[in-house]
């Protein structure tokens, strides 16, 4: 079912994601936050709930999210509660999280999203707000028993909530997309989804197309990849357009979305829901932020993804998709400006389509990171000067890019190496140019009694004889003169 | 008679290599020994591990260190956590837990060379007011042992009464230090909230517990409070404020104090006890303070709002203890439901669950503003009027009790009487002031407290004027008979 179809309902998506900060310890102890450790060998005392020990705020925690408020024009307050929201389970060692509820400390910003069709979007976040991670229960290799490993609990988390501002799975995972790059901008999360330092709820209702009011919501739980999002909002959307056609109410309820069936399951109803409880943290004060901490978390604010691409765009004259790619993170952004500073702003196209095309293939081939590309910008920079000086062809220039990914080396080297220097010496072509046509005498009297299509026959012929040496420019230039019988 | 003498006497005795640590070690644990089963207000010794705490004590003295708590014993109430001690909070539910560290307050006053002998019976939970609700069984009070020694301090308070060690520490919530205090007929001081650190206390009511000392005088509870207190890093609520030197403001003459008398304490007093705070009025006139009258009106309220907000917090505190980790775990559960039912419900005693499901109900959906946030309303407005008398007055007096101690059994199965026994302590808690309980006479043979309460870090000036009484009153002399032999 394609959400982008339908001409009766309209789709509102919502969504809650939940961005662990990359600080060194946890928000109110200070155990490690490292991933992968083995069970509870980051767990302190604190994060293990013992009597007596009580949570102090990482100072981190807070600067990282005030950098993330800050980057969507969101208010920061100046005064910010934590609560406890009270529920049991064995991953939880407290019985209760420490979250924020009623005054969080970024409250209502916004972030630009662009649709495929090229159009711009505005999102509204509603509030950010820190809160802990739980632990988690191990139900595989223990007989009769679970295990709870405290590692990840106390773990802090920026849960970030939008507006029901998204009209379609697409726009969701745009969305989504952003906050994604974004956090990785400010450095504040490592983005990793397969480890879950990056994951979201999303609500999704539908109504009938001009109805003012929305329809029934479902929350859909811990979706871990941007196809999941996607998958799971598609199939959701259909599921509650076939209930409502079928004469059935949408349920407010929480479901899981199952990744190997593609679909969503109940897992509970808004009457079984907890009742969380909630109220201030009596062991933690109201957090109080001023405005000179702000004024120097703004100072330390990088160049953000938007800034970037709208600069990338005017500076470089490049359209609003390669600007978007191309500052997509921050590693590309200044991968590609340090190509820039070595071939010059007029040659911006070239290199963006190196860096989206060849580069990124590579890049996705292997499966390596940016910053560990094994062709360098002053690399990829030296091998587009020698197709700007007419060295190489564009066409050679894909070997020798190749050639210097799979062996290192400049492009110079690659090019002596393997004598790929284009001929533009006049007379060496027309010497292979004359032997051509002494050659194909046939060709050469069918071309001039009007059979031009054979132009590219002797093209390819000469080629070949020059091993693809022959500057191509140059090469049409002498063999036109040559064929019409200028110089006999 | 060396259970008689001050810590200040103690202390010169140590310095002077007149006595060791250890003789006085030894000479508190066989009195522990011999007194505690009449009392109950021991539950866990390590004789070894004291005697070795004397030793090293000596050793410190030996090499020319100094200080005024430097080989002094004391008793710990259980709620404070002891490294690889157990720790039990006077409940089932801990009682195999061996505590991994020590609470900052231990830490501080072994830093300080003092010697734990024990820890001290509690109710459970620190809930309650008659120390009936401890799992190890009631302590006793050692003027009468058939009547309660208050609570939930009162192992504390009857070990200090009954000179098992010249220092107890306590906590008080609503009243666990001065009222348990009082019937004992001892002095107990709970400063202001922030002023001790409560890392490693076991919560009860988190924005309402606090630390402090019983002594047998305000000059006994002066230093060991210094050394408690301060801004503790592990404590997000302890306040980072420089601690005056209580010791050398107790010396300060009274003349101009002004002493406020709350209307609403003396409103319905017994007349017996209102003669004798008359009597103790005309003692700090005698040392030039002035009284006025006051009025908190809205103080009254304190008690119904104490026990919305106490609960509440505990409901949430306890939840940590689900058998999981740590603590009682019922045998053989057959889910996790069941694990948490059963661990849950065996480990804890009945009032402890009491206040778990009234602050369970108070937070929970549609009773939250009607309870909980009106009780919070309340509450400022109690602490708002406490400012505003002491914009008039230095310190607020009036009574800690409305009644001598009571007998065992007597309140037990009535818990608002019960609550009520706070009536005159819970409004300090709830606006975070420092109050002090010291006796000031007896009531049919039993030992009855007056109170001091100061505003926010007077605790100079509350201890000051408690010692300024003392020096000129013998009722902290005043011990129960039969512990001296």
């Amino acid at each position: 079912m394609s959400d982008s179809v339908n001409q009766d309902w309209e789709v509102v998506i919502g969504l809650e994601i939940h961005a662990q900060l990359a600080t060194r310890s946890k928000i109110f102890s200070g155990a490690a936050t490292a991933y992968g450790a083995a069970p509870n060998t980051q767990a302190s005392l604190v994060d293990l709930a013992y009597p007596g020990v009580l949570p102090v705020l990482n100072a981190e925690a807070v600067r990282m999210a005030v950098k993330f408020g800050l980057s969507i024009g969101a208010t920061i307050a100046e005064r910010s509660i934590f609560a406890r929201k009270n529920y049991f389970y064995p991953d939880l060692p407290k019985g209760y999280q420490i979250s924020q509820y009623e005054d969080p400390i970024v409250q209502r910003g916004t972030v630009a999203i662009l649709l495929d069709d090229g159009v711009a979007k505005t999102v509204g976040i509603t509030r950010a707000h820190l809160e802990e991670d739980a632990g988690k229960s191990l139900h595989e290799g223990l007989a009769n028993a679970s295990g709870i490993d405290l590692n990840r609990a106390g773990t802090p988390l920026l849960e970030i909530v939008s507006e029901p501002d998204m009209r379609s799975a697409k726009e969701a995972v745009a969305y989504m997309k952003k906050i994604h790059t974004l956090v990785r901008y400010l450095e504040i999360c490592d983005g990793n989804m397969q480890e879950g330092s990056f994951r979201c709820d999303a609500n999704v209702s539908v109504r009938p197309r001009g109805q003012a009011t929305f329809g029934t919501r479902v929350e859909i739980k811990n979706l871990n990849s941007f196809r999941f999002v996607e998958k799971a909002i598609q199939y959701e959307v259909g599921r509650q357009i076939d209930v409502i056609d079928s004469g059935g109410r949408v349920v407010q309820e929480t479901r899981l979305y199952d990744s190997d069936k593609h679909e969503t399951r109940s897992m509970r109803s808004k009457e079984a829901a907890n009742d969380y409880r909630y109220f201030p943290d009596p062991d933690l004060l109201p957090l109080v932020i001023d405005s000179s901490f702000i004024d120097a978390v703004r100072a330390s604010l990088p160049e953000l993804p938007d800034a970037k691409a709208a600069r990338f765009a005017t500076d470089f004259g490049l359209s609003a998709y390669d600007a978007g790619v191309l500052s997509a993170s921050r590693e590309i952004g200044a991968y590609f400006e340090a190509v820039i500073a070595e071939v010059g702003a007029p040659q911006a196209k070239l290199a963006a389509n190196w860096v989206m095309g060849e580069l990124s293939s590579a890049l996705n081939r292997d499966g390596v990171e940016i910053d560990a590309a094994r062709v360098s910008p002053a690399g990829l920079a030296g091998l587009i000067a020698r197709i700007v000086d007419g060295t190489i062809s564009g066409k050679l220039g894909k070997d020798v890019f190749e050639a210097m990914w799979a062996d290192g080396g400049d492009a110079d080297s690659v090019i002596a190496a393997k004598g790929l220097t284009q001929i533009t010496d006049v007379a060496a072509i027309e010497a292979a140019i004359d032997a051509v046509i002494a050659a194909n005498p046939k060709q050469l009297a069918d071309y001039r009694a009007g059979k031009e299509k054979l132009f590219g026959f002797f093209v390819g012929q000469v080629m070949k004889a020059m091993a693809g040496k022959a500057n191509p420019a140059q090469l049409n230039e002498s063999l036109k003169a040559k064929l019409s019988g200028g110089h006999g | 008679m060396l259970h008689t003498l001050s810590i200040g006497e103690l202390a010169e005795l140590l310095t002077s290599k007149r006595l060791s640590s250890v003789e006085l070690t030894q000479h508190f644990l066989a009195r522990i020994e011999r007194f505690n089963p009449s009392l109950n207000a021991v539950i866990t010794q390590d004789a070894a591990r004291s005697l070795a705490a004397a030793a090293a004590a000596d050793a410190r003295i030996g090499r020319g260190e100094t200080g005024p708590l430097l080989g002094i014993p004391l008793i710990h109430k259980d709620i404070f956590c002891t490294d690889g001690m157990r720790t039990s909070c006077g409940s089932r539910m801990l009682d195999n837990f061996v505590a991994p560290y020590d609470a900052t307050v231990v830490e501080r006053l072994a830093n300080a060379g003092m010697i734990m002998l024990g820890k001290a019976n509690m109710d459970e939970f620190a809930m309650g007011s008659s120390n009936e609700t401890s799992w190890y069984g009631p302590v006793r009070n050692p003027w009468d042992t058939s009547r309660v020694p208050g609570g939930s301090s009162g192992g504390s308070a009857a070990a200090t009464a009954a000179r098992f060690a010249p220092i107890a520490t306590g906590t008080d919530t609503g009243g666990s230090i001065r009222q348990p205090a009082a019937l004992t007929g001892i002095t107990g001081i709970k400063p202001t909230y922030g002023r001790v650190s409560r890392y490693g206390m076991i919560a009860f009511a988190s924005s309402l517990d606090q630390a402090g000392v019983f002594a047998r005088s305000a000059a006994d509870a002066a230093p060991v409070l210094q050394a408690m207190a301060g801004f503790d890093p592990k404590d997000s609520t302890s306040v980072d404020a420089p601690v005056p030197d209580y010791v050398a403001a107790l010396r300060n003459p009274l003349a101009g104090l002004k002493i406020g008398l709350l209307a609403e304490f003396f409103e319905g007093l017994d007349p017996r006890n209102a003669a004798l705070l008359e009597a103790a009025l005309d003692v700090f006139r005698a040392l030039g303070a002035e009284t006025r009258a006051v009025s908190l009106p809205s103080l009254p309220l304190s008690v119904p709002t104490y026990y919305v907000v106490a609960p509440a917090e505990c409901s949430s505190n306890l939840s940590r203890f689900d058998g999981v980790r740590f603590g009682y775990r019922c045998q053989d559960p057959k889910d996790l439901m069941d694990l948490y039912q059963r661990s849950r419900g065996e480990g804890f005693g009945a009032e402890v669950k009491r206040r778990i499901m009234t602050g369970t109900y108070v937070l929970s959906a549609g009773y939250f503003d009607a309870y909980y946030v009106k009780a919070q309303r309340v509450r400022q407005l109690i602490t708002d009027e406490f400012r505003a008398a002491f914009g008039e007055v230095d310190l607020l007096l009036g009574a800690t009790t409305p009644t001598p101690a009571f007998a065992l059994g007597e309140k037990v199965d009535d818990p608002v009487t019960m609550y009520l026994n706070d009536v005159y302590t819970i409004g300090a808690n709830l606006a975070g002031l420092p109050a002090l309980s010291m006796p000031c006479g007896f009531i049919d043979g039993l030992p009855m407290g007056l109170q001091l309460i100061g505003p926010h870090f007077s605790e100079a000036r509350v201890l000051n004027a408690a010692h300024q009484y003392q020096l000129r009153t013998d009722w902290h002399e005043r011990r129960p008979r039969g512990y001296d032999a």
